[in-house]
C-alpha cells in the first residue's frame, strides 16, 4: 500500500519537472538567451507562469484534500461544492466595483468572502437534522454553482466598461501579469497550507467522524470551522489568481492517498507538490500542443479529470456514498 | 471509593424528543457495568452525556470528580475513551495508523508521533492481538478484527474509563465472546473502569457483576447484580414481552430468553 520510493521520486522529480516546464518552448528545450531583452522577458514570463501554476495547483489540491477529509468523502472538492463558483463571483464583483485597482488584496479578499458564504449555504442546505448527506452536498453544490454562474453572467451584462477586465480574468490564464496579485494569492495558499498541515492529527481523527473525533480529544466545532475556512482561503486564492480550474482538487488528493496513504501529515505536502506539478505540466501541454495557439488549461485538466471522476463514482459502494 | 463517572439528576435529549429524565447514576473507579434497555431507552445518549458530546439540559455530568463541560478536550480524552458500535472509515488508513489516532490528544502538533506514541500503540495492538494486521487496511478487516482494532485505539489513549456502545452488535457469537473476554481481561489486569451498552442479557449477566436497566422512558428501572435485575416481572414490563429467566445448569449464570406469545399453525399442515 505505502510506496516510499514513489513518494521520494515525487519530491525529487518535482523541481526537475518544474525546471523542464520553464525551459520547454514550442521548439523544444532551450535556455532563453538572457543577454537580450527579449530572452530576459521570456524567462521572466515563463518563471511567472510556472510559479502561478504551482501555487494554483497546490492550493486546489490542498483544499480538495481537506474538504474530502471533513466531509468524509473522496468525491468532494471546491469545484463540486460551489466554493470555486462563489470565489469567482466574489472576484468578479471586486473587478466590477474597481476595488482591485485600489489594493492588490481586494481581488482575493472578495473571492474569499463570497466563497466562504457559499460553503456555509451549501452545507446548510445539505444538512437534515445535523446529518449531512453526500448526495445532498453534491446536489446543492451543483445547483448553487449554476446559480452563481448566472449571477456572474448578469454581472457581465451590466459590466459596461468593466467588461474587458472581467472577461480577461474569467478566461482563466496562468500568465499572471500582476506580481503583487501572484504574491498575495501565493501567501493565501501558503497560510492555508500551514494551518491545515498543523491540523493534520485533527483531520485524521475527523476522518473517523465527528463523534469519534470528539472522543479522541478534538475540539470538533472549532477545528472543523478553522479547517473549512483554510480550505476556502486556498480555493478562493487560486480562483482570484486565474479563474476556474476544475478537477485538480478532486483527482490529485485521491491519487496521492494511493501513494503516501491517508495520514494527512504526509498526504497534505504530497498533494500540494503533486497538485502544483500536475497543473504546471497541464499548462505546459496547453501552451505547446497546438502552438502558437494556446488552449485554456482548464480544458486539459477537465479532459484528465472528468473520466477519473466517473470511474470513482462507479467504483464507490452505494452504502458508502449515503453515509454522512 | 472515587467515582469514575457520575451523572446527577441529568435530563438530556433532542429538542423534539427528551430521552433521559432526571437520571442519576455513578460508576466507581475500576468497576464494570453493563447498560441494558430497549431500543430508544437512551443508553447511547447516556454515554454521550458522560463524555460531553451531548450537553445535559439539566443536571451535572462529572468525570473523575470534574464537571465534564469544564474539562479541556485533550484532558478528557486521556480519562475516557469511547468504542462505537461500528466505524465507517472512508479513507484507506492502516490498522497501525488507526491505533495511533488513539494518541491524538497526546501527539505533538509539530512532530507527529514520537517513539513513545508508537510504542504505546504497539502495546495496545499486541494486547488486543491485532499486531500482525498492523500494515493492513482497516477497511479490509472483518467485523471481529475491526472491533479489536477499535479497542486497541481506545487503549492507546491510556484511559481510566472505557465506554463501549454495543461493541458486539454486529458480531457472531464466537467473536462476541472474544470481545467480551478481552474487555473483562482489560478490567482485571489494568483496572480500567468499563461501561458497556449491551443487548444480550444473558452474556451481560455472565460477564458483568453490575447491570443497569433503563426503561423506555429514560429512567433507571433496576440497578444491581444480575440476580436482582434479571427478574421476569421487571424485564417483562421494561421490554413489553414475555420472557423466561433460568440459571444455567452448568455455571449458574442467569439466562434470559423471550417467549413467543402466540403459536400459529404451521403452513402446510
Amino acid at each position: 500500500m505505502r510506496k516510499p520510493l514513489v513518494q521520494l521520486l515525487l519530491y525529487l522529480l518535482a523541481p526537475v519537472a518544474l525546471a523542464a516546464c520553464v525551459l520547454l518552448g514550442p521548439h523544444g528545450f532551450a535556455w532563453p538567451d538572457t543577454t537580450t531583452p527579449i530572452g530576459q522577458a521570456l524567462l521572466y514570463l515563463r518563471l511567472h507562469r510556472v510559479a502561478a501554476g504551482f501555487v494554483v495547483g497546490a492550493g486546489l489540491a490542498c483544499s480538495g484534500a481537506v474538504l474530502q477529509a471533513l466531509l468524509r468523502n473522496p468525491l468532494a472538492d471546491p469545484y463540486v461544492l460551489g466554493v470555486s463558483g462563489g470565489g469567482a463571483l466574489g472576484a468578479a464583483l471586486a473587478i466590477f466595483f474597481g476595488w482591485n485597482m485600489l489594493h492588490a488584496l481586494a481581488l482575493p479578499a472578495g473571492a474569499f468572502a463570497v466563497a466562504l458564504a457559499t460553503l456555509l449555504l451549501v452545507y446548510r442546505l445539505a444538512s437534515r437534522g445535523g446529518v449531512v448527506s453526500v448526495y445532498g452536498l453534491i446536489l446543492s453544490g451543483v445547483v448553487i454553482s449554476s446559480m452563481l454562474g448566472s449571477l456572474l453572467m448578469l454581472l457581465v451584462v451590466f459590466a459596461g466598461d468593466r467588461l474587458p477586465p472581467i472577461v480577461f480574468w474569467m478566461l482563466g490564464n496562468l500568465q499572471v501579469s500582476d506580481t503583487s496579485l501572484l504574491l498575495s494569492c501565493g501567501s493565501g495558499v501558503g497560510v492555508a497550507f500551514g494551518i491545515v498541515w498543523l491540523l493534520s492529527r485533527e483531520l485524521n481523527a475527523l476522518t473517523l467522524g465527528r463523534d469519534m473525533a470528539h472522543h479522541l480529544g478534538v475540539r470538533t466545532e472549532f477545528v472543523v470551522g478553522l479547517a473549512l475556512t483554510a480550505a476556502t482561503l486556498a480555493a478562493a486564492s487560486t480562483v482570484a489568481l486565474c479563474g476556474l480550474i476544475g478537477f485538480v482538487g478532486l483527482i490529485v488528493p485521491h491519487a496521492m492517498r494511493h501513494v503516501v496513504g491517508a495520514d494527512h501529515r504526509r498526504l497534505l505536502p504530497a498533494a500540494a507538490v503533486a497538485g502544483g506539478v500536475f497543473l504546471v505540466l497541464c499548462d505546459t501541454c496547453a501552451r505547446l500542443v497546438v502552438a502558437p495557439v494556446e488552449l485554456p488549461v482548464g480544458v486539459i485538466t477537465a479532459l484528465f479529470g472528468g473520466p477519473f471522476f466517473l470511474v470513482l463514482l462507479r467504483r464507490r459502494k452505494p452504502t458508502a456514498l449515503e453515509a454522512a | 471509593m472515587n467515582c469514575a463517572a457520575e451523572l446527577q439528576n441529568v435530563s438530556a435529549g433532542y429538542p423534539s424528543r427528551p430521552v433521559l429524565r432526571d437520571l442519576s447514576f455513578a460508576v466507581r473507579e475500576g468497576e464494570t457495568v453493563a447498560l441494558l434497555g430497549p431500543n430508544g431507552a437512551g443508553k447511547s445518549t447516556l454515554l454521550q452525556v458522560m463524555t460531553g458530546r451531548l450537553r445535559a439540559e439539566a443536571g451535572v455530568a462529572r468525570l473523575f470528580g470534574r464537571d465534564v463541560r469544564q474539562l479541556p478536550a485533550a484532558e478528557r480524552a486521556r480519562l475516557v475513551a469511547w468504542v462505537p458500535q461500528q466505524l465507517d472509515v472512508p479513507m484507506a488508513f492502516t490498522v497501525e495508523e488507526m491505533v495511533l489516532m488513539g494518541r491524538t490528544a497526546a501527539l505533538s502538533r509539530w512532530q507527529g508521533s514520537s517513539a513513545r506514541d508508537r510504542q504505546i500503540a504497539e502495546q495496545a495492538m499486541r494486547y488486543t492481538d491485532v499486531l500482525d494486521l498492523r500494515s493492513r487496511l482497516f477497511q479490509e478487516m472483518s467485523g471481529g478484527e475491526r472491533q479489536r482494532v477499535m479497542i486497541a485505539l481506545a487503549l492507546a489513549a491510556e484511559p481510566r474509563l472505557i465506554l463501549l456502545d454495543e461493541p458486539t452488535a454486529h458480531l457472531d457469537m464466537g467473536h462476541r465472546l472474544e470481545v467480551l473476554e478481552l474487555i473483562s481481561r482489560l478490567n482485571c489486569e489494568r483496572g480500567v473502569a468499563i461501561v458497556m451498552v449491551a443487548h444480550d442479557l444473558s452474556l451481560a449477566a455472565e460477564f458483568f457483576p453490575r447491570l443497569v436497566l433503563l426503561d423506555a422512558h429514560g429512567r433507571i428501572a433496576a440497578d444491581g447484580p444480575p440476580a436482582e435485575v434479571l427478574r421476569e416481572p421487571i424485564i417483562e414490563s421494561v421490554y413489553g414481552c414475555r420472557v423466561g429467566v433460568h440459571p444455567d445448569p452448568d455455571c449458574g449464570a442467569l439466562r434470559v430468553f423471550p417467549r413467543r406469545t402466540r403459536a400459529y399453525a404451521q403452513a402446510g399442515k
